[in-house]
């Protein structure tokens, strides 16, 4: 049963927070966070290649609480769809305070959001069409990771990242599921 | 003599399922291409630039030309012209195909993927959706 079809926003937000509260960062985001710049930074691997690869992320993650927002400043979400945007934009700016902080341990220096985006906005004129934009988001977001996980030459990144790619996934099978398709299609992502 | 006949008979009977099989497998399909395409959506539109470039007008543009996107000087320099064998190349590894560019994506490892994704590509160039003034990104 989707929670979108949940009245009762209250019992709504319970049940997905209920759904989502098991969810911690994986012991490399956690170190990478604690500041374990050794951690961080052993392993070999090409230091410049992981902060470019990191910053791709980053553009992308920054990209997405930027269309988040736009949704949820939209006026075209009920109470709960509402929530739900706002609790995975929040998911979105942890990935970035993670990313960011990992390329400055690095050495490098993270990219930051750009004054504007160029979303589809003539093109979200209903909830749903906001979902299913965010859907493609998100299914795009889980590509990227799982694209960018076998470039790390730091194994720990590599893992932050797949950490990160479980929670993109989870976006795309709670978004599809609200716009009334197979909410998992399919046993393997490409 | 019958045994020889169904001997040909057979030996023919492969050779069409080989040729079928190998035009079936030499057809790009873009519509299934268009599935591919979402695996790029993170960071890709047709007719916008986002974290990466747009795509519409990709096929014989020369890399790095969109105006006003901030390439990395990796393709800047790579003097790579889009078309269906350069891109092939660069989906199966992007970062190998040209090291330093920013697209840092392991790449699309199936060769008929690609070619889907290619198709797709060129077909959509000629939609609305590409065309001036469309609103679509």
């Amino acid at each position: 049963m989707s929670f979108f079809k949940i009245s009762d926003p209250v019992a709504a937000r319970r049940l997905f927070l209920g759904r989502s509260g098991g969810m911690v960062l994986s012991g490399a985001a956690v170190a990478l966070l604690a500041g374990n710049d050794a951690l961080a930074a052993k392993a070999g691997g090409s230091k410049a290649g992981d902060v470019q690869i990191l910053n791709t992320a980053i553009g992308a993650e920054l990209e997405a609480i930027a269309a988040y927002q736009l949704g949820a400043e939209s006026g075209l979400l009920t109470k709960p769809v509402l929530d739900l945007a706002v609790t995975f934009q929040g998911h979105h700016k942890e990935h970035v305070a993670l990313l960011s902080s990992t390329v400055e341990k690095l050495g490098g220096k993270a990219v930051i959001a750009k004054a504007k985006y160029n979303f589809p906005i003539d093109q979200l004129k209903s909830q749903l069409d906001v979902l299913k934009f965010a859907a493609q988001l998100e299914q795009g977001a889980v590509s990227a990771y799982l694209g960018a996980v076998p470039l790390f030459g730091n194994r720990n990144l590599a893992k932050a990242a797949a950490s990160i790619l479980g929670d993109e996934a989870m976006h795309w099978a709670v978004l599809r599921q609200a716009i009334g398709e197979a909410p998992v299609p399919s046993a393997f992502m490409a | 003599m019958s045994t020889g006949r169904q001997t040909i008979r057979r030996a023919a009977l492969c050779a069409c399922l080989a040729t079928l099989a190998m035009v079936a497998q030499a057809a790009p399909d873009a519509t299934r291409g268009e599935q591919v395409y979402a695996r790029c959506l993170a960071c890709h539109a047709l007719a916008s630039d986002r974290v990466g470039p747009r795509h519409c007008g990709l096929i014989g543009r020369r890399a790095a030309s969109v105006a006003g996107f901030d390439y990395s000087p990796a393709m800047k320099h790579s003097g790579i012209v889009w078309n269906e064998k350069s891109l092939n190349g660069f989906l199966a590894k992007p970062m190998r195909a040209v090291p330093g560019t920013s697209m840092t994506y392991d790449g699309v490892p199936i060769a008929a993927d690609r070619a889907d994704l290619i198709a797709y590509l060129k077909k959509v160039n000629t939609e609305a959706v590409c065309q001036p003034g469309s609103a679509k990104p």
